[in-house]
């Protein structure tokens, strides 16, 4: 059950109807670009305090 | 043959070539131990940390063929190429909880292959052969492609040879690849892995920084891209599904392709091999965290399918745009770094590939079917003779038969795979499903998934599941859950072996200190 933040970028990462439009643009990027790939990060971030939440 | 080749590009390809074949014979004496045998030369020892398998498993997952494949597809059909970036987002929360526990198990009973801890867990030794078996034919045509991506780039440098001479570059690096990785093991990969992901790193970043300054920035190149595309579906009357974003239709294929292609990435053979050879479980948790660094460089190389489409590159086959790409926009020499950087991308997972393949060939067939009293050395000796024959195989699916079938193989290969991952996956937290169940349900999934994809015209990867679904599904994902529910119902029926030489503690790594 302590795992259950870790599906917060999983199921954003699938919620692919909410994400699938061009504005608004970042940077020049659609939004289904610049999201998805904000989103790799923010995954890595989530994973990162599953590990320091373990590890206490 | 060499007429037209670009002798810049070509000498900096040949000298970073180079560079890598020295290290990899180099590499047997490098945190050197026993390599006669196996989990030395099949596992480097298991002594690699978090940084050496950081290289290793970036430079094992983002193969030579998705830096070719991906961007060819952004480039073919634009958005829906892009599942590649999901996919890669949902592989890590997978590692980070699974794998450390297979990892421990693994190390306590010295199992070096899926096979191996399939026999341990559920002693069904028909079970752990189905497995190897499914991990040894999704391989092949997997290096099969890594030869593919080498060869774009080689004939991108201006070689092009008639008859038996055509391959003949090819043919050479993967001679060398193959003495090297039957010399040293693991540990060359290892080794290489640091120069390749380097290289790659820096053409990467020169790439999304330089190339937009040159075409008008990223506006104008999704602007220009979105153009083709829609060019292309009106040229096409509309058949063809492409554009900047998802067509409805290709909406849920794009988010099936994503978990089905999460769900088998970690059981193919190779990732296994990079997975155990590990030095600790806290090794993989920190890889799980660090590794996402990989999928943000391989969503920036997608996006250069489009820099393709505003640079005015048109290429018959789309696994060109890349290539043409970078000859076009970069001085020669740098091209001819960019083409080292995806040739040796290609050596890395091959050899890692061969080896795992091997690996599970030698533990979970020869071993158990064909001659129980192997002896350590042997086993070794067998692993290093596979490793070479598998990568031969390789080189003949690639030189006798069409690429096409190259790549329709690997697409089979990735639904064939994910069938284990009920076997394996839930074996790491319950004994509840039995061999013989997970042997039918193992036996069910792979006929469907390949049935499925059996188009009327070529394979394809997604269905509406014989008209019962009202949309299209990977094929993978619908065949692994008829897959899961089938092992479910004949568990309790199917009683099979209860053995089990595995207990609870030994699937937690954290006992030892890392």
């Amino acid at each position: 059950m302590k795992y259950v933040l870790l599906l917060v970028p999983c199921v954003l990462s699938l919620c692919t109807p909410f994400y699938n439009i061009i504005e608004p643009r970042l940077g020049g990027f659609p939004f289904f670009y610049w999201s998805l790939l904000l989103l790799v990060p923010v995954s890595a971030l989530f994973i990162l305090a599953a590990y320091k939440g373990e590890a206490r | 043959m060499i007429e037209n080749l670009n002798w810049p590009a070509t000498l900096v390809f040949v000298f970073f070539f180079a560079v890598v074949t020295v290290m990899g014979f180099l590499a047997s004496r490098w945190k050197s131990g026993p390599l006669d045998v196996l989990h030395e030369w099949g596992l480097g020892g298991r002594r690699f940390g978090a940084w050496i398998t950081w290289f290793l498993l970036g430079g094992d997952l983002y193969t030579a063929y998705t830096v070719i494949a991906v961007p060819a597809l952004i480039y073919a059909i634009g958005a829906y190429g892009f599942f590649a970036v999901p996919y890669t987002i949902l592989i890590y929360p997978l590692l980070f909880v699974a794998f450390p526990r297979l990892w421990a198990v693994a190390h306590r009973h010295e199992y070096i292959t899926a096979g191996d801890f399939i026999l341990g867990r559920y002693g069904d030794k028909w079970l752990a052969l189905a497995v190897c078996a499914t991990g040894i034919v999704a391989t092949m045509p997997y290096i099969a492609l890594q030869l593919v991506g080498m060869e774009r780039v080689i004939q991108a440098l201006g070689f092009h040879g008639e008859g038996i001479f055509s391959h003949l570059p090819l043919t050479i690096a993967f001679v060398i690849l193959a003495l090297y990785t039957y010399s040293s093991g693991l540990r060359a990969p290892a080794m290489i892995a640091f120069v390749k992901d380097t290289m790659i790193y820096i053409f990467v970043i020169a790439a999304v920084v330089y190339i937009p300054t040159q075409l008008g920035g990223y506006g104008a190149i999704f602007d220009a891209a979105g153009a083709a595309l829609d060019k292309k579906v009106a040229a096409s009357g509309g058949k063809v599904a492409a554009g900047l974003i998802l067509k409805p239709a290709q909406i849920m294929p794009f988010i099936t392709l994503a978990i089905g292609s999460a769900m088998a990435l970690f059981l193919y053979p190779h990732s296994m091999t990079g997975i155990l050879a590990a030095s600790n479980g806290n090794a993989i948790r920190r890889n799980a965290i660090a590794l996402p660094a990989y999928s943000l460089v391989l969503g920036l190389i997608a996006l250069m399918g489009y820099m393709a489409h505003a640079a005015g590159i048109q290429v018959s086959n789309p696994q060109d745009a890349v290539p043409q790409l970078f000859l076009k926009m970069f001085p020669s020499w740098f091209a001819g770094f960019t083409f080292a950087a995806i040739a040796i991308g290609a050596l890395v997972p091959a050899a890692v590939m061969s080896i795992g393949a091997a690996n599970t060939f030698t533990r979970n067939f020869w071993k158990p079917f064909v001659d129980p009293n192997l002896s350590p050395a042997k086993e070794a000796g067998l692993a290093k003779l596979v490793s070479l024959i598998v990568k031969l195989g390789a080189l003949l699916i690639l030189l006798v038969m069409p690429t096409q079938f190259a790549i329709d193989l690997q697409l089979l290969g990735g639904v064939w795979m994910i069938q284990i991952f009920p076997a394996l996956i839930f074996g790491l937290y319950t004994r509840w499903f039995t061999g013989p169940a997970l042997l039918v349900g193992w036996a069910v999934g792979t006929i469907l998934g390949t049935w499925l994809s059996w188009g009327a015209m070529n394979w394809t990867p997604a269905s509406n599941f014989f008209g019962w679904l009202s949309f299209s599904s990977y094929n993978g994902l619908t065949s692994v859950i008829v897959n899961m529910i089938v092992a479910a119902i004949l568990s309790p029926v199917l009683r099979g072996s209860t053995a089990d030489q595995t207990t609870e503690a030994d699937y937690q790594d954290r006992r030892v200190p890392a």
